[in-house]
């Protein structure tokens, strides 16, 4: 474990001067081309997104029965559904509510599991046994089942999706914090911690919390994906977000009745659900493994 | 922290005493049937007498095994001893311990695994701002000052501050820790196998560190070690362990030089020259703590054991000159 400066132990190895580090830094995106080309695709998602109204070229719910199931043309590029609305406008609007859904649910999922992971973690005895049966209990069902469960208790609507996917998401989270907690807790530096008798919830606050927060952020950049994956199976099944909102997985089941002659309304949104979890799953594996403070050395 | 004046001629109550300390673990018994609970008692420690004098640096050494870390964590009052009682400026290590930040300001803690004792997430300097801030020690705009100055003392440059362990080799990690034990201004500084494991040269450097901390700041040294070599430069005094107990006791060079225990001579003879790893020590297999030979401990493999070893368990009793021996039959210098 111990290594060794065999010269002058007193002075410091020439300290990694500042521009290596961003030298090293920078050509991650050499290095990691794919993780670059995904990394632009989520940035354009996200553009489009916040933009939507700048960048789309009509307004998402607006109905215009003289073009009613157009092909793509040059004026409706994405072509338009069985109400004349314009697909590509639908789409860049889609990227809205997928991305607002998938991080606020990741967000209430990350924020349950660190709260029920930290509990289970640092209780032990028999609250710990009763928690972990508890997260055992959800992790049984897949996220998409308790979801279900979830939307028939709250209703419809997107802050329900957003509550729904993210209740379902607290039980990975919260299993994997506990492991970490669990690490963490029976390390050297938190005996070192509580011996100049830091008061314990002092030490779980400097000591065990910044250690399980780390891997739980590359855990939400990563499960952010499947949050979106959720959400929109919801709308696809008719029981998540309500029509007209433009919502990939409604759009993706309004053209099914359509898909042997106007296979573009169901294959868009389809296309560009696909491109966003494809892209964001390899953002967040490239960041889990690049910049995993774990194996950071230096600032 | 300052005790009483005393009388010239009244005894110097000790910094640690530990009295007839027994420390017993519960193990699973060896060869138990599958689903059985069955334990037996471990004697980690048994019967340890041992008193720590203010401002003495003592080493404790022993093989693998003997107990040297377990008495450490019931000085430090991690661990409560089963038996026997251990006390701190008279009053028991607990009640110490639980009564406010007192004993853990002045009595600091070098882990062996000194990587493992800081956080990985925060910088030097945040490591060692933490008992600043938590005991008070210096307002927060001298902090960084102080910082700079304790790494200074253990020979580090000022800019090591910003960076993280990781980025830290062995020895330089290990003079952190013992920055941030300096850091609570205590009198005691407690050392588990602070040095085993470096190169000869950072061994060196910490050593002579530690002992012009030891004669500067008037600290009291509680220091582990398998090394007698590393005794004999460090530390005034030296208590010799074998299976829980301590077989004797006394200053250093006395004690090495003319061992009373035959185990303190095997030990002696084993580590002919100083700075030089101590080599196989003994024949024979140290027995298991949890089957205690009867009689005294050290009869299994004394070369001198006569009849009545096996039978009769000694004490670590006085022998005068400051020294202390738990044997039947010392050796007697001829
Ligand atoms: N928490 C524990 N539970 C059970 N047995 C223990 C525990 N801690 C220590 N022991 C046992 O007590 C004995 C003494 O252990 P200790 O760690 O004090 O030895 P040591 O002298 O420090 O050895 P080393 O030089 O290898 O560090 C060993 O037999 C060990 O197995
Ligand atoms: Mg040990």
């Amino acid at each position: 474990m111990s290594i060794q400066t065999p010269e002058a132990p007193t002075t410091l190895p020439p300290t990694a001067a500042p521009d290596t580090a961003n030298r090293s830094r920078r050509s991650v995106f050499v290095r990691r081309p794919f993780f670059t080309i995904a990394l632009i695709v989520a940035v354009a998602y996200l553009v489009a997104a916040i933009f939507a109204p700048q960048v789309a070229p009509f307004d998402p719910v607006q109905q215009d029965f003289n073009v009613m199931m157009q092909p793509p043309t040059v004026g409706h590029l994405f072509g338009t559904d069985s109400y004349g609305q314009d697909i590509l406008s639908r789409v860049i609007y889609g990227a809205r509510f997928a991305l607002i859904i998938g991080i606020f649910a990741v967000l209430i999922g990350a924020a349950g599991g660190l709260v029920i992971g930290l509990a289970a973690g640092l209780s032990g005895g028999g609250s710990e046994w009763a928690l972990m049966r508890l997260i055992d209990a959800i992790l049984a069902l897949p996220s998409l089942i308790l979801a279900v469960a979830f939307i028939a208790i709250l209703g419809q609507g997107v802050d329900k999706v957003v509550i729904a996917v993210g209740l379902s998401m607290i039980g990975p989270f919260a299993r994997t914090v506990r492991g970490d907690v669990l690490q963490v807790r029976v390390q050297l530096f938190i005996e070192a911690a509580q011996l100049m008798s830091i008061p314990y919830l002092r030490v779980v606050w400097r000591h065990v919390l910044p250690n399980v927060i780390f891997p739980l952020a590359v855990q939400v950049t990563i499960r952010i994906s499947e949050a979106i994956l959720v959400s929109s199976s919801l709308s696809f099944l008719g029981i998540g977000v309500t029509p007209p909102t433009p919502d990939w997985g409604l759009m993706i089941a309004e053209g099914r009745d359509f898909v042997s002659f106007a296979p573009w309304m169901s294959a868009m949104p389809g296309f560009a659900l696909a491109l966003l979890l494809i892209a964001l799953t390899i953002v967040g594996d490239g960041i889990r493994e690049e910049f995993d403070p774990k194996l950071r050395k230096d600032p | 922290m300052t005790l009483p004046p005393h009388a010239p001629d009244a005894p110097v109550q000790p910094i640690f005493e530990l009295i007839e300390v027994e420390q017993v673990f519960e193990v699973p018994k060896p060869g138990r049937p599958l689903f059985s609970r069955e334990t037996v008692g471990l004697r980690a420690l048994d019967g340890v007498r041992l008193s720590i004098r203010k401002g003495t640096s003592l080493a404790i050494v022993g093989e693998s095994g003997s107990g040297k870390s377990t008495l450490l964590r019931v000085l430090l009052g991690l661990d409560k001893p089963s038996g026997g009682r251990a006390l701190y400026r008279g009053k028991p290590i607990g009640e110490a311990r639980a009564r406010g930040t007192g004993f853990a300001r002045d009595v600091a803690m070098v882990y062996q695994d000194a990587r493992g004792s800081l956080d990985p997430r925060m910088t030097i300097g945040a490591i060692i701002a933490e008992p600043l801030r938590h005991f008070n020690i210096v307002p927060r705009e001298g902090e960084a000052a102080r910082i700079a100055q304790l790494l200074d003392r253990v020979g580090l440059p000022a800019d090591a501050a910003e960076r993280f362990p990781s980025g830290l080799s062995g020895g330089q990690v290990r003079r952190v820790a013992i920055a941030r034990a300096l850091a609570s201004e205590p009198s005691v500084l407690v050392a588990d196998e602070a040095v085993s494991g470096l190169d000869v040269s950072t061994q060196a450097q910490l050593l002579t560190l530690l002992q012009s901390l030891q004669r500067d700041m008037g600290l009291t040294l509680a220091f582990i070690t398998h090394d007698l070599g590393v005794a004999s430069y460090l530390c005034e005094e030296i208590a010799i362990m074998y299976l829980g107990r301590i077989v004797e006791t006394g200053p250093t060079d006395a004690v090495l030089k003319a061992p009373v225990h035959p185990y303190s001579a095997a030990l002696r003879a084993a580590a002919p020259q100083f700075f030089e790893p101590l080599s196989e020590p003994l024949p024979g297999e140290i027995p298991s703590p949890l089957d205690l030979p009867k009689g005294c401990r050290f009869s299994t493999r004394c070369p001198v054991a006569q009849s009545d070893c096996q039978s009769k368990d000694p004490q670590l009793g006085k022998l005068g000159s400051g020294r202390a021996v738990a044997c039947i039959h010392p050796i007697t210098q001829a």
